[in-house]
């Protein structure tokens, strides 16, 4: 797993101070109008009149929130049925022609080009958008458990069955374990594809959502919402990306080294 | 007495450029309270062999068997030993050592207790909740060694167990093993590259040449009852008689080379 950068903070810090100067600089002299850039204090100031007051029909809070539980569905879905499905492609080689093919296929293809088909069929309410999610994350997820369970080590395998295991001890005692990294690592690049998804489906068509929100905010020519809203985006995705990878050292922090 | 035993076996692989015969005409006896070391240079089939004991694959022709009914796949009486451990990482040394018992549907207090027993006996009675990954090589070979304890085999398979291992680390995990082996009545099948180890442990070793995979020569040294008699491991592995056998059997391993490499 990543090492953290240890005594490297201020190189990030810098960075970031280096970014808000420049973005600080460029608007408060003028040089770029606030339709196009608003300050960073204007951006703040709108964060907290967002929290307060929402934009279009629904509070920040109530915006994320949707967004939140779309990719919280799509997650569970994903989880029960991709999981599965990669370890019996792990397992058995025949499931995984069956399958590999089929996953191949869609994976590369970008999630908003079938969108307008599953709009076709099922609408475009609640129900479409988290079907676009969860086929996002499924691939990913399903082709990291498969590789993981590809990868246990061999030895671990004839250890177990030469200890007395049987067949379903060997899956769920020692191969599933064995794989666990390789399952948390697809999640959080799922999470991550599902994330992105997620926010492109909401801008076409929703009534609430981050994606929502800032696409309404363009629309209106409402900058200064329009990055509020790019913020909140980036900086959930962080969030859920530090939660996996704490998820990670706390679960599997066996694997790393 | 039980006896693990493999009679005429010869292994056949199918290639890309035809049937490779990795063994041929093996048959040799384990037997309980013996210690019988396969000794030969990389690519003999010792492995193989071990394998076939153990029950993870099938021989071409002949058969293996334990008292005459035929060995069909792994069991608890036959546990192996691996040389790059084999433990499950996300276990603690005691739950490792329990693993076995664990399969077999033993409550966790009883499993632990009898792991921790299992892990005094190998001087690991300190680390029983240490995570493998803050073992040295020598302490996850004894853990390994205290899992295949744990299911009472009659047979320990061990795949050059010590072969990762420091020279020093090495003789003490001989000793170990030996004094681990004394009055136990458990039969061991040893692979090892190492001249020394492998006069030092044997009550039968076995020469073994490539190509395909056979027992050129057997020998039946008598070392390791000396040592268990009380006479110093130094004074055994300095003994002329044991230096004598030493060179013979690196001229025996040479002049194998010289045949058929």
């Amino acid at each position: 797993m990543d090492k953290p950068q240890q005594g490297h903070a201020w190189a990030t810090i810098g960075t970031l101070a280096l970014l808000l100067a420049l973005w600080w600089v460029v608007t408060a002299s003028g040089l770029v109008a606030p339709l196009f850039l608003p300050g960073p204090g204007d951006v703040a100031l709108r964060l907290v009149d967002l929290a307060q007051h929402g934009f279009v029909g629904a509070t920040l809070l109530q915006h994320a929130g949707a967004s939140l539980a779309r990719v919280g569905l799509a997650m569970v879905f994903a989880v029960v049925t991709a999981i599965p499905v990669g370890m019996a492609m792990g397992l058995w080689t025949r499931v995984n022609a069956a399958l590999d093919p089929l996953i191949e296929f869609y994976r590369p293809v970008p999630p908003l080009a079938y969108l307008p088909l599953i709009v076709i069929w099922f609408g475009i309410g609640e129900v479409t958008k988290v079907i676009l999610i969860t086929l996002a994350i499924f691939a990913p997820l399903a082709i990291a458990t498969a590789s993981g369970v590809r990868r246990v080590d061999p030895d671990r395998v004839r250890a177990a069955r030469s200890l007395g295991a049987s067949r379903d001890q060997v899956v769920w005692l020692v191969i599933f374990p064995s794989a666990l990294p390789d399952i948390l690592t697809g999640l959080r690049i799922a999470l991550g594809v599902g994330w992105s998804t997620l926010v492109a489906a909401e801008l076409v068509a929703s009534t609430r959502g981050l994606g929502f929100m800032v696409q309404s905010a363009s629309q209106m020519l409402v900058t200064d919402v329009v990055v509020a809203g790019i913020v909140v985006i980036a900086g959930i995705a962080l969030v859920l990306e530090l939660g996996l990878r704490w998820v990670e050292r706390r679960f599997v922090g066996w694997a790393r080294g | 007495m039980t006896i693990l035993s493999a009679t005429g076996v010869g292994v056949t692989y199918r290639s890309r450029n035809g049937a490779v015969e990795a063994l041929s005409g093996i048959s040799l006896d384990i037997a309980e309270g013996e210690v019988v070391v396969a000794l030969g240079a990389s690519g003999c089939g010792k492995s193989t062999l071990l394998g076939l004991y153990a029950g993870f694959a099938q021989p071409t022709v002949g058969q293996i068997a334990v008292d005459g009914v035929r060995v069909t796949g792994p069991g608890p009486d036959r546990a192996v030993v691996f040389q790059d451990d084999a433990l499950m990482p996300w276990l603690s040394a005691q739950d490792n050592v329990a693993f076995g018992l664990q399969l077999q549907g033993i409550g966790r207090a009883e499993r632990l207790a009898k792991a921790r027993e299992l892990l005094a006996q190998v001087g690991l009675e300190a680390f029983a909740g240490h995570a493998i990954q803050e073992m040295s090589g020598g302490m996850r070979q004894r853990v390994g060694l205290a899992r295949a304890l744990a299911v009472q085999p009659r047979f320990l398979l061990m795949d050059e167990p010590l072969g990762a291992l420091d020279e020093l680390t090495r003789e003490r995990m001989q000793v170990l093993l030996l004094q681990l082996w004394q009055g136990s009545g458990k039969g061991i099948f040893l692979i090892t590259h190492s001249i020394e180890e492998a006069l030092f442990l044997a009550t039968e070793l076995v020469l073994m040449s490539p190509r395909p995979g056979r027992i050129v020569r057997r020998y039946r040294p008598g070392f390791s009852r000396r040592f268990l008699a009380g006479e110093p491991i130094r004074a055994i592995k300095g003994d002329p008689q044991f230096l004598a056998m030493r060179e013979e059997l690196a001229a025996a391993i040479l002049s194998e080379e010289n045949e058929h490499g």
